[in-house]
């Protein structure tokens, strides 16, 4: 190569800053993510400036090679900006583009100054596309791996909401479960529901099932998995709660629950209470009894 | 070898196993079990497993069979204080014990045993219906 393009890039960021970084922040603010509300003119531009100047610094000692030590600060500033847009909801687009923005007036700049010299505008240009490309893949590499963060979190924190275990009265469990049941969740859902019967010394768990959105077969296998092992530690097990269109979809389906059924929560705790010897009755009435 | 000793009150036998079972284990309490049934016309047996941690296809195969044979024998099995982890192991092994009772601890079991007693002959479905199928 004749002309150094990371020499070319370099002179002509240091020279143009004014015009490039100008240009630059016309087109961020032209962007979407301006106009999406969700972050403030200054608060752009000062990012912006800040990645620009880093930029500056890290070809001065570091070549086009985007990876290298002296980008080490752009490149953690920029995992900054790409994570906190994750978190903010900004569309992988708008993220990508804060990076991919610059290209055109770097470009645009590179073309003024060595407009007569077409191999230096080709290696600036050259230069330019393999530094921003590498950043632009960074920050969506970053934006990724903070989304999937999030996501992560949030169903650990639903699997841990959706098991509670609840004490209706004594020797009498509640197990009102919400959402999908897979094969993890069984596993959460069955330790919760066994512990609590050792703990509490239940004679009767009811497994209410109103906010699971389908039973298929598997839902099915895993609910009478939960059922076997309460009924090996000594505790019955009432299911309640399936809705009039689910129990056809099983019927239907050929599912078959082998266990006791209720269709409310409300009628499977007075079986339970009846279960234990107990009744439930309306004050008026047992006073004009006596 | 070890063998596991076998208790009677009344007229139940009550087993309580204190030690990892091994194979060779299970099968003694198995023949010593039947040979005490049949001797001393027991109508319960009352298996306590609060101490058993460990547990496989074959040891739950063998409780199954100690239940049947006792049935045959006319004598109801309970099996008392089984861990959440045997269990969810027992029925993660496809052993879901059916047709052996259980109950949450020794005091129950007992309980469960003594509704059984004093009504001679019937024996389906007393107390408790439905559950044991």
């Amino acid at each position: 190569m004749p002309m150094d393009g990371a020499e070319v890039l370099k002179r002509t960021l240091t020279e143009d800053e004014a015009a490039i970084l100008e240009a630059w922040s016309i087109s961020l603010r032209e962007g979407t993510s301006l106009q999406s509300g969700r972050i403030r003119e200054a608060e752009l531009q000062t990012q912006a400036k800040a990645v620009f100047g880093q930029l500056r610094d890290g070809l001065s000692s570091g070549g086009v090679d985007a990876d290298a030590e002296s980008y080490t600060p752009l490149r953690e500033n920029l995992a900054d900006i790409s994570r906190s847009r994750a978190i903010q909801g900004f569309t992988p687009t708008d993220t990508a583009n804060f990076v991919f923005s610059l290209k055109e007036p770097i470009f645009e700049a590179l073309r003024r100054r060595s407009a007569a010299d077409a191999s230096a505008l080709a290696a600036g240009v050259w230069a330019a596309g393999k530094v921003l490309d590498r950043l632009g893949l960074l920050t969506m590499e970053v934006f990724l791996a903070s989304r999937e963060e999030v996501i992560g979190r949030q169903g650990q924190e639903i699997a841990e909401l959706s098991t509670p275990v609840v004490r209706l009265w004594d020797g009498i469990l509640a197990l009102p479960l919400i959402g999908t049941l897979d094969s993890a969740r069984t596993g959460v859902v069955m330790e919760n529901l066994l512990q609590a019967i050792v703990d509490e010394e239940a004679e009767i768990a009811i497994i209410d099932i109103t906010g699971v959105p389908t039973v298929d077969t598997l839902v099915a296998q895993h609910l009478l998995k939960t059922v076997a092992a309460a009924r090996l530690m000594g505790a019955d097990c009432i299911v309640s709660g399936i809705r009039p269109q689910i129990a056809q979809t099983m019927v239907h389906l050929g599912v078959e629950l082998n266990v006791i059924s209720k269709a409310t929560l409300a009628d499977a705790f007075a079986l339970a209470l009846r279960r234990t010897g107990r009744k439930v009755v309306r004050q008026q009435a047992a006073e004009e009894r006596r | 070898m070890d063998r596991i000793p076998i208790l009677k009150l009344g007229s139940t036998l009550i087993v309580t196993i204190q030690v990892d079972m091994h194979d060779r284990l299970a099968l003694a309490l198995e023949e010593d079990l039947t040979a005490m049934i049949a001797r001393t016309g027991a109508r319960g047996v009352l298996i306590e497993i609060s101490a058993l941690e460990i547990v496989d296809s074959f040891i739950g195969r063998m409780l199954v069979s100690i239940a049947a044979v006792s049935r045959v024998l006319d004598a109801e099995t309970v099996l008392a204080g089984m861990r959440p982890a045997v269990a969810i192991t027992l029925v993660e092994l496809g052993l879901e014990l059916t047709g052996i009772r259980t109950a949450l601890n020794v005091e129950r079991g007992m309980a469960l045993l003594k509704a059984r007693l004093p009504e001679d002959g019937a024996r389906d479905g007393s107390d408790r219906d439905g559950l044991e199928d």
